[in-house]
């Protein structure tokens, strides 16, 4: 009784640190700024630019990961083939690798002087120092987040949905979309919330892909960045402003998410 | 008419079925879990692949791995209700039922829908998920579901074995009915014999990926092909050595202890198969045992089922036994578990199959 007392309340304590220690900076951010400094912060014109740039290019990050991450992520959780684990493995790469070093590769490979560089030319897109720039290199970090997650979900399907969706006279194809996809729409939330808030924070790698030009690659965190030497005020309310835009795209993304938003999927 | 040959390897299972099931006929196969019987309905409905094999239904080949033809499960219109019946839980229960209809236009899938739950009792649960069902009322959504198809076979897996004994002879009794009113061809599979013998005109009981023995239920009983075929069917069955004895009948040594008289006749080793329906329980200790009966084994009653109008009792002997009696039976003897009694049956009651 009494050591399961004491082993109780030493876990209440951990927990109280943990709590403690990750919530102080974010509400640090707010007690510093008052309202007012938020509202005259907003109206310096670089702040909106960063912010509409970075919620723009997030989502359409998020996007591309959707519509080409969701197959992919199907096709891995249903199928067993040779070498299935290496590509999971290679999938996951960029959760392990340091920003710096995604930047470095993007430039590499889709740099001008890259190994796709050439092509890229070819097609007429500008990438480095370019807003194209910047979402490849968000789609590049969040993508993994998306893709474990919904590899998770689809995993964790009931087969025999599946197999009764296509003896009830539905295609492969229906029976993704009408099935698969509402059936794990939970965990494709949760990827989604993860991919958007790892987008809408990232920086190393978009600094040196894209470069932070204010306006056409200097997203929020950038901008924050660049402010904080010279502007710490600034720099706080557009953090708020961040953390509040963030909360809110996780929150609407967990309310979406929940049983009403499919539920006339099949009328 | 469904006719389906298969032979496939499936990790250790070799599985080898040839099978025929009518029209508007139920063909049951039962056997113990591993026998291979969902592969047999996955092999019809076109989720598994035999290496070899023919499926034809209704005279259309869905299967002839001989010419090539693989039509894909969606172009079967095989109706499969699976073992947790996989209603879509994200969907209502009509819209669960309308999912077939997509071809209808979308004003008549509701009352198309709501026609077939109203046929199972279950109009009312329309608009509920499939979560907040219970198993009976999930059955009914499902064969609902796999009706609407208006399909030209019927497959059912194990489509008791999510309900509760309560219910379940209900279920078994109105899915027997239904069945034999759909005029399609239907197979079940199932673990159960008794359910097999309920539920189909004929049975087949499958074992390590053959059918072992294919008859209406009571040939099955009467006449077991083998001790497993025997022992599936619920006879009980005794193992020991058999020796002619006076009269031309057997007398068998039982394994562990006591012996019993058969007027089969058997030498060697041998199972002893007796139906619990044939043996009869008297008060131990009672000393006249002036019976035409032979055959008398002390036993100790251990459970104590209720299956139907009757009552299993399950008996502790050298070799375990099972009697069924009726309730009032159980009454007059008193019977609890730990009662002590003589379970008794006749020579002409005893089957010896050599083993």
């Amino acid at each position: 009784m009494r050591s399961s007392r004491w082993f109780g309340a030493l876990m209440i304590a951990a927990l109280a640190l943990t709590l403690v220690f990750l919530a102080l900076p974010v509400l640090a951010i707010f007690l510093h700024t008052s309202p007012g400094q938020l509202i005259s912060s907003l109206g310096d014109g670089s702040s909106t630019d960063a912010l509409r740039l970075s919620i723009e290019c997030s989502l359409a990050a998020v996007a591309i990961i959707i519509v080409v991450g969701t197959p992919a992520a199907y096709l891995l959780a249903t199928r067993s083939f040779r070498g299935r684990s290496l590509v999971v493995t290679v999938i996951e790469l960029p959760l392990v690798l340091p920003p710096a070093v995604a930047g470095i590769g993007l430039l590499a490979s889709l740099g001008p002087n890259g190994i796709l560089g050439d092509f890229v030319k070819s097609t007429g897109l500008q990438l480095v120092f370019a807003t194209a720039g910047v979402i490849v290199a968000l789609t590049f970090v969040s993508a993994p987040f998306y893709l474990r997650q919904a590899q998770a979900a689809f995993g964790a399907l009931d087969p025999s949905w599946l197999d009764a969706s296509r003896t009830l006279g539905a295609s492969e194809a229906r029976t993704w979309l009408q099935v698969a996809i509402p059936t794990a729409r939970q965990g494709l939330a949760a990827g989604l919330a993860l991919a958007l808030g790892r987008a809408l924070g990232e920086f190393g790698a978009t600094l040196m892909f894209a470069g932070s030009f204010r306006g056409v690659t200097q997203t929020t965190p950038l901008a924050i960045y660049q402010d904080f030497s010279t502007d710490f005020t600034g720099a706080l309310a557009l953090s708020a402003v961040l953390v509040a835009v963030s909360a809110a795209i996780l929150l609407g993304v967990k309310l979406l998410s929940g049983p009403a938003l499919f539920a006339g999927a099949s009328s | 008419m469904l006719r389906v040959e298969a032979q496939t390897r499936l990790g250790a299972l070799d599985l080898d079925v040839e099978l025929t099931a009518g029209r508007g006929k139920c063909l049951a196969l039962a056997g113990p879990s591993g026998a291979g019987k969902s592969s047999i309905l996955r092999v019809i409905a076109g989720l598994l692949r035999p290496q070899a094999g023919r499926v034809e239904c209704a005279g259309k080949v869905w299967l002839d791995t001989q010419t090539g033809v693989n039509v894909p499960p969606e172009e079967r219109r095989c109706g499969y209700v699976f073992q947790d019946y996989a209603l879509f839980p994200h969907l209502s229960a009509w819209r669960n039922v309308a999912y077939p209809l997509h071809h209808l236009p979308r004003g008549e899938r509701r009352p198309r829908a709501l026609g077939l739950l109203e046929r199972f009792g279950v109009a009312e649960l329309a608009d509920a998920r499939p979560g907040t069902l219970s198993g009976g009322e999930r059955q009914r959504v499902a064969l609902a579901r796999a009706l609407a198809l208006e399909p030209s076979a019927l497959l059912l897996d194990e489509p008791l074995s999510a309900l509760d004994t309560r219910t379940r002879a209900n279920a078994a009794r109105e899915l027997g009915a239904l069945l034999r009113e759909s005029g399609v061809p239907a197979l079940l599979v199932t673990h159960d014999f008794t359910e097999a013998a309920l539920l189909g005109d004929e049975v087949g009981v499958i074992d390590q990926g053959r059918v072992v023995q294919q008859g209406t239920a009571a040939e099955l009983a009467a006449s077991p092909a083998s001790s497993f075929v025997a022992d599936f069917t619920g006879a009980v069955v005794l193992t020991g050595h058999a020796a002619p004895a006076a009269d031309g009948l057997t007398r068998i040594e039982l394994d562990g202890g006591g012996a019993v008289t058969s007027t089969d006749t058997a030498r060697g080793p041998v199972a002893v198969s007796v139906f619990p329906w044939e043996i009869s329980l008297e008060p131990a200790g009672r000393a006249d045992f002036a019976s035409s009966a032979r055959n008398h084994i002390r036993a100790e009653v251990l459970s104590l089922t209720p299956v139907g109008n009757r009552v299993r009792v399950g008996l502790a002997a050298p070799q375990p036994l099972t009697a069924e009696i009726t309730a009032a039976a159980q009454h007059a003897l008193e019977l609890r578990p730990g009662t002590r009694v003589t379970a008794t049956w006749k020579a002409a009651a005893t089957r010896l199959i050599a083993i």
